[in-house]
């Protein structure tokens, strides 16, 4: 069957069943009650303290089939992941469903425990690196299954994903449970991908570098959502954690785009007093701060809130005083670590909060303004942030999808030209963002509006700023570069990409090479 | 020009751009391309092409070409063999 | 209004990454380097690479050429490479006298000819970088009509001169006040020359200051940040703007009532003033809706 906007979508995919496809970007009514956690009890003066990730995984009863999840908020310096599953291949468990928030490229480790048969299905966000080329080539029994945090989150309480176990890192634990992000050596910020974790996961095991007295202060996962605790030397690396404070980039071709995103902003008229938005992490995206903070001081107007994965350059404009509070997923960098420990108005939130579409309403539904990034877009505004022009699994959904629907403006940024290939094309490879959430690109030789944005259009047309239909962007890229042959795939489907409503927009199909 | 007298290269690896090394072939060889590139699948017979046609148009009927391309587009591509076969006619 | 000509970038020659982005930064001009930007073992490779460039990529804006200077063994050859492919200006550097624009100026009619662009199409430039040049400053500007501007290179001039290059730039007073008064009185444009420190840019705009008040029309650039600062720089406030208008309704009036005195707010007004205000509304006319706010 061909969904919504055209993809090609089998109604049995192997290894996953039957699927519906998408309908739209707000197509899907849930119905239905959410999942829950099994029940448990705790009997006064009980002991969660266990000697090991070995005698944890006897005590949850891990069998073959089960699911596990963990979070990614350790990014590229976490030592959790990598470490259970070894434990659990060496009890000769098999045929795992690995479900953790995303996946770094320090778990490219995992690659044997794929190949042996002790992780048979992968649900998360994406991957990237050696882990991204091999799951491509199909070497996982079911396809990879992408889900925006949004949708995670959705899955997760809907019962789409029913989590046998969670392994959560916790860099605060105390003796009964208490767990936060922000104390000890491994201090993340937010543990906001772990929250619906703990409250949904059957079981729960909390791994901690630093055991503390109880009651822990302050609180982000309480203690009547875990189960067993288990005391190592290190549950992350802070190098891998955090990057020291995220700084705007000074290559000029990201700064012209982040000059233009500002720009499209401020025309566009979101830019007023009280605003709220996104910004995502990557060069461009961030960058566009830098020019929204110029236009704030200028003007002498201060924002409501940010929201998303957050970095110091944020956290200082809350601390000037620009923007009055900020809702955080995610700490990105040391500095935004900091601003969540001592910052009463920098808010933890979880996933659902953030960007789930089946509660009364996630915070995406407040946003303003969205900066996102973009690996290709098309002349439909689909934006792929998954996989490159080849075709490789080398990204990650995220939030993309999520505050693309909620926002009621969505930029997305992106060079018009990665080397030769032209990233505004007629299609692109995997669809994440369908373009009906998208309101302009912006690339460095042209910006586009979504032709049913007509006031965005009107609210543009003396702005100076370059402003062309999406088909002459994609012919100026074209005449540049020539127009891409398209790639060759097999018809084995080797990912799928949920939108955040638990519909599926496309499939990853596995190149020939 | 129509012969090389001697093996010859242009360009860089850097990104953007194309290395291209030019080897002289013996009589009726004809001119051999071996490419790698990033953009083989989008772009690969492209190239191959335009570097062909380029060494045809000044003349060249037997050349081995060894390209190591880094996403250049054509006018690079064009002024890479150029000046390579500049070099090797020297 | 005369082409404008704020910011000129330098863009390496040799290098396909930076050709390809050249023009999208909004520079009134880009200068395609083949001189200090190339290796020497590489002169041959950014000939062959600028002329492509030209050719085949639409920069829509002004494209200057950088040539090696004509007495070193790559100018004519880049010269000889380059004009077919119709760059708008070729910039000559270390120009020590009127004789080498006259000769530059011969070779470029030719190959007009030859090539069928219309005669006088090929605009020149040179940059002063001598104290020999400098002395020679206004018969290099009126040597030849193809002549736009005149450029001062400051590292090789103040290597001359024997002194170093300062933050305040006193070292260069002279030369640059020289400069000005030698285009003006040939009738043509003045650019002052590049501030490498990228990151400084308090130094850069003190320097643009400085150099806006002296009269100059533009600067060389060799980072594509520096060029909406400079454009920012060069653009009028809406003060001078404001006040451009009031001057010349006043003058307006003067001539309804045939009136020999104009003045505005009590002040007398004389013509250079009306003239100004004249030059001030046409250039935030040029400028007006070029890259957003």
């Amino acid at each position: 069957m061909k969904n919504s906007i055209g993809r090609e979508i089998p109604e049995f995919i192997p290894g996953l069943g039957k699927v519906t496809g998408f309908g739209g970007a707000f197509a899907r009514k849930p119905v239905g009650r959410t999942a829950g956690a099994a029940l448990s009890t705790c009997l006064p003066r009980a002991d969660k303290l266990l000697a090991s990730i070995e005698t944890a995984i006897d005590a949850v009863g891990l069998k073959d089939g089960m699911t596990i999840s963990f979070h990614h908020h350790f990014r590229n310096g976490d030592r959790i992941l990598n470490r259970v599953v070894e434990a659990i291949a060496k009890k000769g468990i098999r045929d795992i469903t690995l479900s953790p928030s995303s996946l770094n490229t320090v778990n490219d480790a995992l690659i044997p425990y794929i190949e042996q048969g002790v992780i048979t299905a992968i649900e998360t966000s994406g991957a990237r690196g050696k882990m991204g080329r091999f799951l491509t080539e199909g070497h996982l029994k079911k396809p990879l299954h992408i889900r925006s945090h949004g949708g995670r989150a959705q899955a997760i309480e809907s019962g789409a994903i029913h989590i046998d176990v969670a392994f959560l890192g916790a860099p605060a634990c105390d003796r009964y449970g208490n767990i936060n992000g922000i104390q000890g050596q491994s201090a993340c910020g937010s543990l906001g991908y772990a929250i619906q974790d703990a409250a949904y996961a059957d079981q729960v095991v909390a791994i901690t570098d630093n055991l503390m007295p109880h009651p822990l202060f302050p609180i982000s996962i309480p203690q009547t959502q875990v189960d067993y605790i288990v005391v190592v030397d290190s549950i992350g690396d802070p190098a891998g954690i955090a990057s020291g404070a995220l700084r705007y980039t000074k290559d000029p071709k990201e700064l012209l785009i982040a000059k233009y995103a500002a720009d499209v902003m401020d025309y566009s008229g979101y830019l007023q007093q009280d605003f709220s938005m996104q910004l995502g992490s990557g060069g461009a995206s961030m960058a566009v701060g830098r020019f929204i903070k110029t236009k704030m001081l200028e003007r002498g107007i201060t924002g409501s809130f940010g929201v998303g994965g957050m970095t110091g350059v944020f956290a200082e404009m809350m601390e000037e005083g620009l923007f009055k509070m900020m809702f955080d997923v995610q700490s990105f960098d040391i500095p935004a670590i900091d601003s969540i420990k001592k910052n009463s108005n920098h808010l933890e939130m979880s996933a659902s909060y953030y960007a789930n579409p089946h509660n009364s309403g996630a915070i995406v539904n407040n946003l303003d303004a969205v900066i996102l990034s973009a690996t290709e877009v098309d002349v439909d505004f689909n934006v792929n942030v998954i996989t490159d022009s080849n075709g490789v699994i080398m990204g990650a959904s995220g939030g993309h999808c999520d505050t693309a629907a909620g926002a009621k403006l969505t930029i997305v940024v992106a060079p018009l030209l990665r080397g030769r290939l032209p990233m505004v094309k007629d299609a692109v490879q995997t669809v994440v963002t369908p373009g009906e959430t998208v309101d302009a690109i912006v690339t460095e030789r042209g910006i586009a509006i979504n032709p049913k944005r007509l006031d965005i259009i009107d609210n543009l047309k003396n702005s100076g700023l370059p402003i062309m239909s999406i088909h002459e962007l994609k012919d100026i890229a074209y005449k540049l570069c020539g127009k891409p042959e398209a790639i060759q795939l097999s018809d084995e489907i080797v990912g799928v990409v949920e939108y955040r409503d638990g519909t599926i927009i496309d499939v990853i199909r596995r190149p020939i090479f | 020009m129509s012969k090389l007298l001697k093996a010859a290269q242009a360009g860089t690896v850097e990104s953007s751009d194309i290395l291209i090394r030019l080897i002289p072939g013996d009589a009726g060889s004809g001119i051999q391309v071996e490419l790698v590139s990033p953009t083989m699948q989008q772009y690969g017979k492209h190239i191959n092409n335009l570097i062909t046609t380029t060494l045809v148009s000044l003349g060249i009927d037997d050349v081995q070409v060894n390209a190591t391309d880094r996403g250049a587009l054509d006018c690079t591509i064009k002024a890479r063999v150029i000046t390579a076969l500049q070099r090797a006619g020297e | 209004m005369e082409k404008l000509r704020r910011s000129m970038m330098f863009v390496p020659g040799n290098n396909p990454g930076m050709l390809l982005n050249a023009g999208i930064y909004g520079a009134d001009t880009i200068i395609l380097d083949c001189e200090d930007a190339v290796a020497i073992t590489e002169k041959d490779s950014a000939r062959n690479l600028v002329f492509q460039a030209i050719s085949e990529i639409n920069y829509g804006t002004e494209v200057a050429v950088r040539i090696n200077h004509i007495s070193t063994p790559f100018g004519w050859d880049d010269l000889k490479r380059i004009l077919p492919a119709k760059p708008d200006l070729i910039r000559l550097p270390m120009c020590q006298g009127p004789d080498e624009i006259r000769q530059i100026d011969e070779f470029i009619s030719e190959a007009e000819q030859k090539n069928k662009f219309p005669a006088g199409s090929i605009k020149m430039m040179a940059a002063v970088e001598t104290p020999k040049g400098l002395r020679l400053a206004y018969e290099i500007a009126s040597a030849s009509p193809r002549m736009v501007a005149l450029a001062i290179g400051a590292e090789d001039f103040i290597a001359n001169l024997k002194t170093t290059r300062s933050k305040l730039g006193r070292e260069l007073l002279a030369a640059r006040g020289q400069l000005v008064l030698a285009a003006r009185e040939a009738g043509i444009q003045c650019i002052d020359t590049v501030f490498s420190d990228i990151n400084d840019e308090e130094g850069f705009k003190k320097e643009l200051e400085l150099i806006k008040e002296m009269g100059f029309d533009g600067k060389s650039v060799v980072n594509p940040r520096q060029v909406s600062v400079v454009h920012d720089f060069f653009a009028p406030t809406a003060k001078e703007i404001d006040h451009a208008q009031r001057v010349l309704a006043a003058y307006q009036e003067a001539l309804e009532k045939k009136s020999g005195v104009i003045s505005l707010n009590g002040k007398m007004i004389d013509l250079p003033i009306v003239a100004r205000a004249e030059r001030t509304l046409a250039y935030a006319k040029a400028t007006a809706g070029k890259g957003g706010k």
